[in-house]
């Protein structure tokens, strides 16, 4: 057994010992340890440097809100997390952990270099040292400062557990299970209402664990615990340990992170490392406690020096003794009874100083019972030791006056600047807090959520107070669901109530400007840092926490904000309140990305669309490309062709024969009824009502700016039914924007609106022997009457089909639509046929080369949201006798006729070069920088015509035909023509075959 | 997660199966070809952008019902929700509250 851990103490199995190590070191803990207490057992206090100063640190917390004992932990490739805290990580067979922030190792580490250098690395030092000279920001500064920062090593392997998510509904959700939420649990659940208590530690119960004396009608505190929440169980109560309650949202909604096998030896296979539950209660009760505060002194932050109740948990729950010769400076009276539970378990109290110049009578009776010495009124200016503190030097304070100190040896220093209320989740909700100056601390006040708060966590003290307060909140909470229940009333012995002043700095008799007195100690702020931030003009706490960067660490300032805020106050000359807290965001301590992602990763990040035919893409070597949530068929390689390859074959296949390519995805939707050309007319640019049943059309749509918002071929099958294709990204979009229409501006039509997308499989023909080679699988079409832009309901290979005749290519084209269910049938049929054709399969690419080299647009390529039909070419498509359409006011808009507006032009290099998408283009290459950028480069590629093809807008580009502009290129300026966009058959002679 | 009534549904549900579709009661003009290009600029681009209570559209994804809402925008709590087509409400003390 080692030297700290006393045989047979605390809530861990002393027959289970576990071994783990720590920088290489094998140690061994006990079942139930956390990382920290069983390093603690060891006797080993150094757990890990400071972030700025490297300064050696060890645990001066027991729970989440550690900021120093930060370690990597590991369990295999692809299983490292850096900064875990020592204070939560269970310990478990084989686990291997490590310290950060050290170079080359943890005694001895050349970065506290920057600890000697403390003068220079004042608050804002960055902004101060790093101005001059300005280019050396980029190249030295920079990379070094990012070098030394962070904390912790990310991770560099994708993460191969997985994580769960799930919803909970429930009446009344308890955020703790300290005596106060347990209280509240029993008063909750009564009349059958579904109650939920968390906590965020593995065993429920809160400090009453730590301390075990305390009777609770007539039972010692564990076998208390243990009872009711045998009880709670009965009852139906949900209780959920290792889980912590991150974010408080609207309407009492609850954001959950439970850990599952992090604890764990061996986890079953498959297990979810974390699984996060949404919960929405219908009351939440916050019984989150109270965190001790640090004081403020020079040296406050070595290893050895800790939070008394700190001490007190390692003690009782953990059977550690955090030393043998502990001394204690406190303003509260909680830290005696630690004094005191330290000495009755074989520690020798070196001395107790209190910074009051009186305390309880019982109190300083129990400390002379003990043997223990007592320091009242007096102030603790230095602490000394390298790597674990060795002594303290206490000095007496009258007045302002702080009087001749002497040195106290000890291996331990406790400390407690009394208690914070932890209102991290009442404050997501904007409740708003109120300052209490009795306690010198921020309380609850204005509620906006349907919550109660309870125990410490609204500033009460002492056990039997706080589960008077549970039970009246569990009690409030259960009327407020429209219930009815009685109060549990709890009688306490061995109570220990108590109460304590607030300080900033304690006072000191060195010099107050060199004092090492740390608030923020994973970030290394001082108390100087605060002080010089204030003389320096911040006035608000929301600047002096950017400047010195306190309370910005992983603990988000559970430890330091308060005693920020005092040090500010004092030295502003102001009350605190009038200084102003900052605000506690979630999640309340740091939660792994995995628990946010849940299942949304890898293939279950989004869902992927298959159209019907995607079977046969997929059996015929298709790459593939995502759009708009489909999965496309991109282009089919042969052996050994590249994509350029693969894609001129097919370009050259489709316009020298014939092309089959899969169009499934395009939007459709059916618009129906007697007001549908109606409909039709106000939505779209395009004239309707002359459009004969059995004809198509090139369809426009605006948004009332006058902006390109869709295009696509619209086919009248009827009087009173248009069928609409839209792009394959804005067919969702363009039916809530008719439906926005429909509904709320012009109700009075009568239309119907269908999404027709996955109802059709669509298959499209091009090619100068698409006709022929489709006619003899065509019935119910009359030939002689079905010139391009036509359509008609037929069967097509004896299917049920809409056949639309059009092109997106420029070669003779259709489009047959069938059932999707006869999607994957038709196409084998058509593949079938088209064998004496040589029929080519092509993908998305080839359709976007063979466009292009008609100038065909694809509405969000060519466009962005800022291109009129007249920018884009497209001024045919306006029926400009239509009185209205959506969109129509706009094209007379100032701004939209003024000259010099983005037009849509084609583009051909000089040396035959193919241009970059997205390049900018100026008129000038030789003008200085930055240079006016006048366009860029929409479409780009190579073509069936031997040479590239570019579209690209351009400032006044219709006025510019024939003129030379400039692509600037990292490896040099491109000249390019301004043309035409149709490359390819200017006069459509292809598309009357 | 905000819940949202949705008053086609008759029904309190998800944030999630909602979308925000801009300020209410900004009826499109009858005759828009009757406006003066500043009558018309105001149309398209001028809101309230209103510090508390605000009437503004939502669409039920569920229904595909586009509604009204009166919304705090500094609580960011709904107030009401209320059918297309019907009259601005005046904001009771009540719902205020």
């Amino acid at each position: 057994m080692s030297r700290y851990r006393i045989p047979g103490k605390g809530r861990v199995d002393h027959s289970a010992p576990v071994s783990f190590t720590f920088d290489g070191k094998t140690y061994r803990g006990l079942r139930g340890d956390s990382v920290a207490s069983a390093l603690l057992a060891n006797g080993v206090h150094l757990m890990g440097r400071s972030f700025k100063y490297h300064r050696p640190r060890g645990a001066v917390s027991a729970g989440s809100e550690e900021p120093n004992a930060l370690i990597g932990t590991s369990r295999g490739a692809g299983r490292f997390e850096p900064n875990t805290r020592a204070t939560v990580q269970e310990l478990r067979a084989g686990l291997v952990t490590e310290s950060q922030n050290k170079w080359p190792n943890l005694s001895f580490d050349v970065g506290a270099i920057n600890d000697r250098a403390y003068m220079l690395f004042s608050a804002g030092f960055y902004y101060k040292t790093f101005m001059w000279p300005k280019s050396f920001w980029d190249k030295i500064y920079e990379p070094v400062i990012r070098g030394a920062a962070g904390l912790g090593k990310s991770p560099t392997e994708p993460d191969p557990d997985h994580y769960a998510s799930r919803y909970l509904h429930t009446d009344v959700l308890i955020v703790g299970a300290g005596p106060a939420g347990i209280a509240a649990a029993l008063s909750a659940a009564q009349s059958g209402a579904d109650v939920t208590l968390v906590d965020e530690n593995p065993e429920m119960g809160g400090s009453l664990l730590s301390d075990p004396a305390v009777q609770i009608d007539g039972k010692p505190a564990w076998d208390w615990v243990e009872g009711q929440l045998g009880r709670l169980r009965a009852a139906g109560v949900r209780l959920m340990t290792r889980t912590t309650a991150i974010g408080y949202y609207h309407q009492n909604m609850v954001g959950l992170c439970q850990r599952l096998t992090d604890h764990l030896d061996n986890p079953p296979k498959g297990a979810p490392r974390e699984r996060m539950w949404r919960v929405r209660a219908g009351q939440v009760v916050l019984a989150q406690g109270a965190l001790e505060k640090p004081l403020v002194f020079d040296g406050n932050d070595r290893p050895g020096v800790m939070l008394a109740s700190a001490a007190q948990t390692y003690l009782h729950k953990y059977g550690v003794k955090v030393g043998n010769n502990p001394a204690v400076i406190t303003s509260h009276d909680s830290a005696w009874y630690a004094a005191f539970d330290l000495s009755d378990n074989g520690a020798k109290v070196a001395a107790i100083i209190d910074t009051r110049d009186s305390v309880r009578p019982d109190l300083a009776e129990g400390a002379r019972k003990r043997g223990i010495e007592v320091l009242n009124g007096h102030t603790v200016t230095t602490t000394k030791g390298r790597l674990r503190v060795k002594s303290v030097r206490a000095a007496p304070v009258r007045g302002t006056h702080v009087g001749t100190g002497r040195s106290i040896p000890c291996d331990c220093l406790l400390m407690s600047g009394g208690w914070t209320p932890s209102l991290h989740l009442f404050s997501h909700t904007k409740g708003s807090l109120a300052w209490d100056g009795a306690s010198n601390t921020f309380l609850p006040d204005r509620k906006t959520e349907e919550c109660e708060i309870a125990g410490a966590g609204r500033g009460l003290w002492g056990y039997e107070a706080v589960l008077a307060d549970g039970a009246a909140a569990g009690l409030r909470a259960l009327e407020g669901l429209g219930r009815a229940g009685h109060e549990g009333r709890f009688t306490v012995a061995n109570d220990r109530p108590g109460t304590g002043v607030s300080h900033t700095e304690l006072p000191t008799d060195g010099n107050a400007g060199k004092a090492r007195a740390f608030i923020d100690f994973q970030n290394d702020v001082t108390a100087k840092d605060i002080r010089l931030a204030v003389r320096e003009g911040m006035r608000s706490i929301e600047h002096v926490k950017r400047y010195t960067t306190n309370g910005m660490a992983t603990d988000q300032g559970k430890m330091s904000n308060i005693n920020g805020l005092m040090i500010a106050a004092d030295a502003l000359g102001k009350q605190p309140p009038q200084v102003g807290l900052t605000t506690f965001r979630p999640p309340y301590t740091p939660t792994s990305f995995g628990a946010f992602c849940g299942y949304l990763r890898g293939e279950t990040f989004q869902l992927t669309r298959k159209t019907p035919i995607d079977p046969w893409a997929e059996a015929n070597g298709a790459v593939f490309e995502p759009v708009a949530q489909w999965r496309r068929a991109w282009y089919f390689p042969k052996p050994g062709e590249d994509m350029h390859a693969a894609v001129l074959r097919e370009c050259k296949a489709t316009r020298a024969s014939l092309g089959i390519f899969d169009a499934s995805t395009l939007g459709k939707i059916e618009v129906a009824g007697p007001d549908a050309v109606e409909f039709m007319n106000r939505m779209y640019t395009n004239p309707w009502t002359k459009l004969a049943p059995g004809r198509c059309r090139y369809g426009l749509l605006l948004g009332e700016d006058g902006f390109i918002r869709d295009d696509g071929v619209i086919g009248r099958l009827s009087p009173d039914l248009f069928h609409v294709t839209t792009t394959t990204g804005g067919a969702a979009r363009v039916l809530t924007m008719m439906e926005d229409y429909l509904q709320t501006e012009w109700p009075e039509l009568d239309v119907w609106l269908t999404s027709t997308t996955e109802q059709w499989a669509t298959v499209a023909l091009n090619g100068p022997n698409a006709l022929t080679m489709l006619k003899p699988l065509v019935e119910g079409v009359n030939w002689d009457d079905f010139p391009h832009m036509s359509c008609a309901e037929c069967t097509v290979a004896g299917l049920p089909a809409r056949l639309f005749r059009l092109s997106f290519t420029g070669e003779v084209g259709f489009e047959v639509n069938v059932p999707a269910r006869h999607g994957l049938t038709l196409w084998k049929a058509l593949m079938e046929a088209g064998k004496p054709y040589d029929i080519c399969p092509y993908g998305t690419e080839t359709m976007h080369v063979l466009r292009a080299e008609k100038g065909y647009i694809i509405v969000g390529q060519d466009t962005d949201g800022t291109v009129t039909p007249a920018d884009a070419g497209l001024e045919w498509a306006i029926g400009k006798a239509k009185k209205d359409f959506v969109g129509k006011r706009s094209l007379s808009r100032p701004d939209i006729v003024a000259k010099g507006r983005k037009q849509l032009v084609g583009l051909l290099t000089e040396d035959g070069s193919l241009l970059q998408e997205g390049a900018q283009i100026v008129l000038d290459p030789n003008q200085p920088k930055p240079m006016k950028m006048v366009g860029h480069v929409t479409s780009s590629y190579q073509s069936t015509m031997g040479h590239p093809i570019a579209m690209a807008v351009i400032e006044g580009g219709f006025d510019k035909m024939g003129e030379t502009v400039f692509i600037p290129m990292p490896d040099g300026v491109r000249k390019a023509k301004i043309t035409s966009t149709v490359f390819y058959d200017p006069q459509n002679e292809r598309l009357k075959a | 997660m905000l819940l949202i009534h949705c008053p086609y549904c008759e029904d309190t549900l998800p944030e999630l199966e909602f979308t925000y579709a801009g300020e209410a009661h900004i009826a499109r003009p009858a005759d828009p070809s009757a406006l003066s290009d500043e009558e018309w600029r105001d149309f398209l681009f001028i809101r309230t952008n209103a510090r508390g209570p605000h009437y503004e559209r939502w669409r039920h994804v569920g229904c595909g019902r586009f509604f009204n809402a009166l919304r705090d925008t500094v609580s960011d709590r709904f107030l009401m929700t209320y059918k297309a087509g019907e009259a601005r409400p005046t904001l009771t003390q009540e719902a205020a509250e």
